[in-house]
């Protein structure tokens, strides 16, 4: 049953390519537009690049948040997924790891290719990618309770915005330090464990929040 | 047995009904009738469990529905108006994940027959969104055919259906409450089936 729901949210974002698309490309032109705005000051650059990455990562995966649940809410499917015999716990992480391919990890690929314009080392590059190999999935974990919460709402895009965000500012800090932190030469050891144990907790407790939180938001 | 006791729903600040009782045995068919916005869709969820009764309880073989929880979703088949279709998929992935859903994953090939039975013949393969309403809704109505629930919760299924498609869902509904099972349907059209036991329960508005 995991297996056929990845697959199905799997083939119906294929089918659906472009948004997939626009949050990529979303987050290719905001880390962009800042080497083009701050010119060619390797230094300053090198400085602020662990931020604008993180920052436009974790807008970039804020867009594609509505459309976790709003699709299968609006067709009824969401409801069908409540009265199967499956736990709804594993139904979300299903849901939650499908988007998370499709939305995360092309976010982590694609970084190394945008830190080039920012003069990141290649060590650097390294742990830029791993750091958001770790933190997207987190962020996937924790906006799914957002967007269970705030399912069938009107103007709900700029609630999940408001509900999310600073329940996003660990994974903001713990992974935007491991990258400055081999910028200046120091192991990013501690701030990546810490990362991974913000992954931990998150994958134990936010499917079982957005179950309940999906609960209320059908009845 | 599914038995209803002295149910209320209450919408907002209007009470759509209250005082419900009624008892469904194996075999045993229930239609539900009323005006628009009498409470079938309501009390349709109420007996799924997606919505809780503000009084009185619904009992699944003598125990408290809310106290079955995953048992009692084993039991039952809930097609509402939203037929939980993809637009994007094909009828036959519709049907395969719909049914792993409810626990019963079948093959493509016997998938195929059944969507062929439904009369849905080479058009197996198509997006959904390409299908006509009624033939959207004999995909979805192709999920009773595969699970093996004892009770079936249909909300308005024969709308936008053809005679042919009434008559092929009449007919699934006649085996499964031949084989034991029990329907509860909310339409307005008359049903005459030839198997099971037939009970109206009409709600005022």
């Amino acid at each position: 049953m995991f297996r056929w729901m990845v697959r199905r949210d799997l083939i119906l974002a294929w089918r659906r390519r472009a948004d997939v698309l626009s949050t990529v490309f979303f987050f290719v032109i905001v880390v962009s537009l800042f080497p083009l705005s701050i010119g060619p000051e390797t230094q300053l650059l090198r400085s602020i690049a662990p931020g604008v990455v993180w920052v436009a990562a974790l807008l970039a995966s804020m867009l594609s948040l509505g459309r976790l649940f709003a699709n299968d809410y609006q067709d009824g499917t969401l409801e069908q997924m409540l009265l199967t015999p499956q736990p709804l716990y594993l139904i979300v992480l299903a849901k939650v790891l499908a988007s998370w391919l499709v939305a995360g990890v092309p976010l982590a690929l694609i970084a190394p290719v945008l830190g080039v314009q920012f003069g990141l080392s290649q060590d650097t590059l390294l742990i830029l990618t791993v750091s958001l190999m770790l933190g997207t999935p987190v962020l996937s974990l924790i906006g799914s309770i957002g967007a269970a919460l705030t399912l069938g709402l009107r103007g709900g895009g700029v609630l999940i915005a408001i509900l999310v965000l600073p329940l996003y500012i660990p994974v903001l800090v713990f992974g935007a330090g491991a990258v400055d932190a081999s910028i200046i030469g120091v192991s990013p050891q501690a701030n990546l464990s810490l990362l991974g144990a913000v992954l931990a907790i998150a994958l134990v407790f936010s499917p079982w929040a957005t179950s309940a939180a999906l609960r209320i938001s059908l009845e | 047995m599914l038995q209803a006791e002295n149910l209320e729903c209450v919408r907002g600040d209007r009470r759509l009904f209250s005082n419900l009782n009624f008892v469904l045995r194996p075999g045993e068919f229930l239609q539900l009738t009323g005006p628009n916005g009498s409470g079938k869709t309501s009390l349709l969820r109420m007996i799924c469990g997606l919505l809780a009764p503000s009084r009185g309880e619904i009992r699944w073989e003598g125990a408290n529905i809310h106290s079955l929880r995953e048992e009692y979703s084993t039991v039952i088949s809930y097609l509402g108006h939203r037929t939980a279709i993809k637009d994007e998929l094909s009828g036959l992935e519709n049907l395969r994940v719909s049914s792993a859903l409810d626990g019963t994953e079948i093959r493509d090939t016997a998938a195929r027959d059944i969507l062929r039975t439904m009369g849905l013949g080479g058009r197996e393969l198509l997006p959904v969104r390409l299908l006509s309403e009624g033939q959207k809704r004999r995909v979805a109505l192709a999920r009773l055919a595969v699970c093996n629930t004892r009770l079936w919760l249909l909300d308005e299924v024969l709308s936008s259906l053809d005679l042919t498609a009434v008559a092929l869902v009449l007919s699934l509904i006649e085996d499964h409450l031949g084989n034991g099972g029990m329907a509860v349907v909310s339409t307005h059209q008359e049903i005459n089936l030839s198997a099971g036991s037939f009970q109206r329960l009409e709600l005022a508005s």
